[in-house]
């Protein structure tokens, strides 16, 4: 069995004339997704969609992230994708409780309909 | 070569019409999925970029553990169908702010980020591991984060924990 890192440098090796085009097709990409998962969080209801919109922003900042690992020829943007990974099973484990426990005592998982703290 | 340029370009366009999908879905099912398509796309673009590793992490961390994850609590809830978008404040003012970023990222994009070079070839695995630990340059993110995983565990328990009944 060939060793996998050997064979996906092989396999992309072939492929390095036309990667200058993609640095900036990749930051478009990670801007909308970006917008996308911001308007979201506004124009949805449920939290757990609103969650999701999240998790979609940092997908968004992952690609930005790669892009620019690539464009300045470091690794250090992929170890920030790295860490921010780590982050995002923090905050999707911490916050799925918190739905967990607002379904459990509200029974309800509106978002207008959790204003409490509202002045 | 065309094939990967036709790679790349599908994958960017998979990836941005499944993330409409996730906001524009009635259901928080259908969302969820249109989720894990977004990530699966987002791997391929992120193996065409060189970074392999991170592809290889994203589609096992992001569309294996934590949209599971996501799926588990939707279906273990079974929640009711999202009643239309937002109106009033919030939902315009989502709109609007919607609008000023596109056009923001678009001006940035189109002309702080054109002739970028593509430096670094491919990057494998081991690249990683050096860079994250061959320098004490990471060390004390490292340690924090271990911190801030082991208290999000001891908090995603204690807050999803039944309370235990009164007087007893």
């Amino acid at each position: 069995m060939p060793n996998l890192d050997t064979l996906y440098t092989s396999t992309l090796g072939g492929f390095q004339a036309a990667h200058d085009g993609f640095v900036q097709v990749a930051l478009a990409v990670s801007a909308f997704l970006f917008v996308i998962g911001a308007v979201g969080v506004f124009i949805r209801r449920n939290v757990i969609t609103v969650m999701m919109c999240i998790e979609l922003m940092l997908n968004a900042v992952n690609l930005a992230f790669i892009a620019f690992s690539r464009a300045h020829g470091t690794i250090d943007g992929q170890i920030l994708v790295f860490f921010v990974f780590t982050v995002a099973a923090a905050e999707a484990a911490v916050g799925l409780a918190i739905v967990i426990a607002l379904q459990r005592n509200r029974e309800d998982l509106d978002v207008d309909s959790f204003n409490l703290l509202k002045g | 070569m065309i094939l990967d340029v036709v790679i790349f370009y599908g994958a960017a366009l998979v990836a941005l019409v499944s993330g409409l999908f996730v906001i524009a879905q009635r259901s928080p099912i259908n969302s969820a999925f249109s989720l894990i398509i977004t990530m699966c796309s987002l791997a391929v673009m992120f193996a065409m970029l060189g970074s392999g590793f991170i592809a290889a992490l994203q589609v096992i961390v992001y569309a294996g553990a934590i949209m599971v994850l996501f799926l588990f609590v939707i279906m273990l809830l079974n929640t009711k169908q999202d009643e239309g978008d937002r109106g009033g404040g919030i939902g315009r003012a989502g709109i609007a702010l919607g609008i000023i970023l596109a056009v923001q990222s678009v001006m940035v994009v189109w002309k702080g980020a054109a002739g970028l070079p593509a430096k670094h070839a491919v990057t494998v695995s081991a690249d990683v591991g050096r860079g994250l630990f061959a320098s004490p340059r990471y060390l004390y993110a490292f340690e924090a984060t271990s911190i801030l995983i082991i208290s999000a565990m001891v908090g995603a328990i204690v807050v999803a924990r039944k309370e235990k009944e009164k007087g007893k």
